[in-house]
């Protein structure tokens, strides 16, 4: 396949990007997204030139690093797909794509794709867990969890904190982010005690690093990899309304 | 270097409960006091990390990406096992501990063994607790699912993401240690050097990755939890970034580096379709439970695998291994993939594959039933490859994955350097010369969570009187001279090679010499093309850009040249065991019917390294292995 790729460039945070044009004349159909990335880097080494930074780890779908704006989408064209796990077999020979990193004010760029998102530590630094202790706690059957509530609970806590959501959201809100930790904790035998505190202090986090509100258009869930629900964000609001009414 | 393991006396069921009774501890107002440096956030590192400074010592914690989340620990599919015996049949802490010691062709020690299998039910309890969530029966009780090697349903499961929530759990404490200001976070940091004090750790020389800036971080103990070395043979099923330099360079600076050939090559991995391919993706073991794997009688057979009738199938394992069948253990079934496909029977394009069939599960149990037990997996399966397996059986080859090997550890799980500790599967100790499945999860988190909280106390209650650590000492200023020359000459050679270049072809040479088979020739003539190779890396490579900025290139070609190094190291290991045990199979050492032949009477002791200096051959010290409860038998699983 003949590819020609149009890579944002940017040097560091403060520096300004601009689109580069890079031409792959012999793209196998079989290789991954970041696999020719790979090739396309091992290329601009040996001809002196600087390689493109991008975030990536595992290359399953599943630690979260990998995120590219691909043809204006995040993670590309395919549904609940991570950008690792886009193979080019879904790409056209003689195709232009652009690629550009998750852009929102909180996840200020690194350099090139390369992104700090180190905002969504601390919004789960805020309250995104279960105030337990490690070492011994009571005996996991003594408290049974309905199948179904199990299952729901896997739903929401299944997120890979990769920040999909936000890039593609208008608002680069991180509600569907927020939203699935403070949900799973809440369905939770475990976890409910402390719920509506946690979600009032998680929501706090999230705006003070900056991301916006949530307007529901629901772009986020479509973009998920994980197909996280927007049913999740109602739920974070019911505990933060919860909250407030026990405040009273 | 002196080896002492320091097992607690007494009867097996009592050394650890023996142990916590009678080591030190220091004090609830003095542990504020003592500072304690882990590197890694995976399992190991963030449970570790979290239950320091729940007890209230003062932690720092490094992860070289860009959150501790996303360590690879993320990416364990299938499970953790526990001894619960919540299924009724008949499963134990010895039961577990004697197929554990089992599967790992009796090459671990006893003690540690038993103790990994007695703090597994706290550990299901404990991750509950944190709201971890796993599969549930419909009356709400916790479900279970079998793995190979193992006769009872003892693994515990979330989907096939069981490593992912376990670690958001452990992430969950680390964060909120963090917000207690317990904890300091550096991700987006590698370790790159270990600093040593009157023969102990004391702090560590980090590379923040974003800047380039090099960083001294000094503490009364260091913890490496760094993970496996499996990226060695370049096609893994580890992430892009696992590395092995950290176990290295403290190798080097005198910790002994134990059984370092003894890799898993798991059985259920994609097979590689090109030599751009960057890695190759792990299918869970879970798989086998309800997955039929076969090849056709007929060589190189151009049929499809649907239009071979069932007796022109051959179901391998189910022949081979009849007690077992499709759950034989990771290295046995990995060998018997392997010997099919080297006969000539492999399957799809490039023929090194072989078939993991679910017809007869979806016939038996419905499409729908697969679908929720494996439904992610069949998804990954079609992302990757663009087939769907519930119409076709996949197809699966052996891949690198899991290090038994690693830096040595006693009891209490510190090196042979006093004050530094290895947890996780960074250190040795407990899956011998096999790991069974859904135990790595398992070890890291009874590392992390059950057992280095209380030794680690027993060598700090001695360190309360040194003070603060300063890092103006010059073995500080010292390794971190050491750090950026190494650097800088990376960057000076400015040959034509890229690291990734070198990387590939040392994988190539390894996964030939020092994989799923070794012979003597083999390893000899390996070490050999490992030196050549590494004279050219240092003659030819190419790190474009500067030391003081991000560079990736940088990150990846000082990792290759500790996995030069390592590799030779892993020869020199497999080289000296005249005996096949678990994954370490050498082809003179086998019965009449292909199985590994152990010779307990010469090689019934863990290999331990000592770095003698570059291309020296490295020294071997022995610990002996003394089996005291169990007498080590011929393992079977036909």
């Amino acid at each position: 396949m003949k590819i020609q790729l149009k890579i944002w460039r940017q040097e560091n945070a403060k520096a300004k990007g601009k689109m580069v044009d890079y031409d792959l004349p012999d793209v196998n159909p079989e290789m991954s997204f970041l696999e020719m990335l790979d090739v396309l880097n091992e290329k601009l080494i040996r001809s002196g030139d600087d390689p493109i930074e991008f975030d990536h780890d595992c290359r399953e779908g599943i630690c979260g690093q990998c995120g590219l704006f691909i043809n204006g989408r995040a993670h590309g064209p395919m549904s609940a797909t991570t950008t690792c796990q886009l193979h080019m077999r879904h790409f056209e020979d003689g195709d232009t794509i652009y690629v550009e990193p998750f852009r929102a004010s909180a996840f200020p760029v690194v350099k090139d794709l390369r992104i700090d998102r180190s905002a969504f530590d601390r919004i789960i630094q805020a309250g995104g867990f279960i105030s337990t202790r490690t070492g011994d706690a009571p005996e996991a059957n003594a408290i049974p969890i309905g199948h179904q509530t199990a299952e729901d609970a896997f739903d929401a806590a299944a997120c890979i904190g990769c920040g999909a959501c936000v890039a593609t959201c208008k608002n680069a809100s991180a509600a569907l982010f927020t939203g699935a930790k403070v949900s799973h904790l809440a369905m939770l035998p475990q976890g409910e005690p402390e719920s509506p505190e946690r979600a009032e202090k998680m929501v706090a986090q999230m705006e003070a690093e900056g991301f916006g509100h949530c307007t529901n258009t629901g772009a986020c869930e479509v973009e998920c990899p994980q197909e996280i629900s927007i049913e999740h964000i109602a739920r974070m609001n019911f505990e933060y309304n919860k909250a407030a009414v026990l405040e009273k | 270097m002196k080896l002492d393991a320091k097992i607690p006396e007494g009867p097996l069921q009592e050394k650890w409960n023996r142990y916590k009774a009678t080591c030190r501890l220091v004090s609830p107002n003095n542990k504020k006091k003592l500072d304690i440096i882990v590197v890694g956030t995976g399992l190991a590192g963030s449970s570790a990390a979290a239950s320091f400074a729940e007890m209230g010592y003062k932690v720092k914690s490094f992860c070289f990406q860009d959150s501790p989340r996303r360590a690879h620990s993320v990416a364990a599919q299938g499970g953790v096992n526990a001894s619960k015996n919540y299924q009724n049949d008949g499963d134990s802490a010895f039961r577990m501990f004697y197929d554990t010691l089992k599967g790992g062709d009796f090459r671990a020690r006893e003690a540690n063994v038993y103790r990994l299998a007695e703090c597994s039910a706290n550990l299901i309890d404990q991750a509950v607790a944190q709201g971890v969530p796993f599969a549930r029966e419909y009356g709400g009780y916790l479900a279970n699912r079998s793995f190979g090697g193992v006769q009872v349903r003892r693994t515990f499961y979330a989907r096939g993401q069981t490593g992912q929530q376990l670690l958001l759990g452990a992430y969950s404490a680390l964060n909120r240690q963090v917000a207690e200001g317990n904890i300091e976070l550096f991700a987006r940091h590698e370790m790159l050097e270990l600093v040593l004090i009157d023969g102990k750790a004391r702090g560590i020389i980090a590379r923040n990755l974003d800047t380039g800036k090099i960083e001294r971080h000094a503490a009364h103990a260091v913890v490496l939890a760094t993970g496996g070395y499996g990226k060695i043979y370049y096609l893994s099923t580890l992430a892009m970034g696992c590395n092995g330099s950290a176990i290295w360079r403290a190798h080097k600076k005198g910790a002994g580096f134990a059984s370092a050939s003894w890799t898993q090559i798991h059985p259920t991995c994609l097979p590689q379709s090109g030599d751009y391919q960057s890695k190759l993706t792990l299918m869970s073991e879970s798989l086998r439970n309800d997955g039929r794997i076969w090849v056709p009688q007929k060589a190189n057979d151009p049929r499809k695998p649907g239009d071979i009738p069932e007796d022109e199938r051959d179901y391998y394992l189910e022949r081979r291994y009849p007690a077992f069948g499709n759950l034989a253990p990771r290295d046995i079934a990995s060998r018997a993939a392997k010997e099919r496909i080297d006969a000539g029977f492999g399957v799809g394009p490039q023929r090194n594959a072989v078939y993991l069939d679910f017809a007869h599960a979806i016939q038996e149990y419905g499409e729908d039933t697969i679908r929720e037990r494996y439904g992610n997996l069949f998804r990954m399966y079609e992302k990757i490859t663009g087939h769907n397996a519930y119409q076709r059986p996949m197809m699966i080859s052996p891949a690198a994955h899991f290090s038994m090997g690693g830096l040595w550890v006693d009891y209490e799980l510190m090196t042979s350097i006093p004050g530094l500790y290895a947890i996780g599967e960074c250190n040795f100790s407990d899956h011998g010369a096999n790991r069974l499945g859904a135990n790595s999860l398992l070890q890291a988190c009874v590392d992390g969570y059950f057992i280095l909280p209380y030794t680690i106390g027993n060598y700090l209650a001695d360190e309360l009187r040194v003070g603060k650590i300063s890092t103006d000492h010059p073995a500080f200023a010292q390794a971190e001279q050491q750090v950026e020359a190494q650097l800088q000459q990376l960057l000076n050679i400015k040959g034509n090679r890229t690291a990734t270049d070198y990387h590939k072809e040392l994988g190539a040479l390894l996964y030939d010499k020092c994989g799923v088979q070794r012979t003597k020739e083999g390893l000899e003539s390996a070490i050999e093309q490992i030196r050549a190779l590494r004279a050219d890396f240092w003659e030819n490579l190419r790190v474009p850009g500067e030391a003081a900025h991000v560079n990736t290139e940088l990150e990846k070609a000082g990792r290759v040249a500790d996995y030069l190094e390592l590799a030779e190291l892993m020869c020199y290991d497999a080289l000296t065991r005249d005996e096949s045990c678990g994954a370490h199979f050498r082809e003179e050492f086998q019965t009449a019917e292909g199985e590994a032949e152990r010779r307990d009477e010469e090689y019934q002791f863990v290999s331990v390294w000592e770095y003698a200096g570059a291309s020296q051959q490295p020294v071997l010290h022995r610990e002996e292995l003394a089996f005291e409860t169990i007498q080590p038998s011929v393992r079977s699983y036909k």
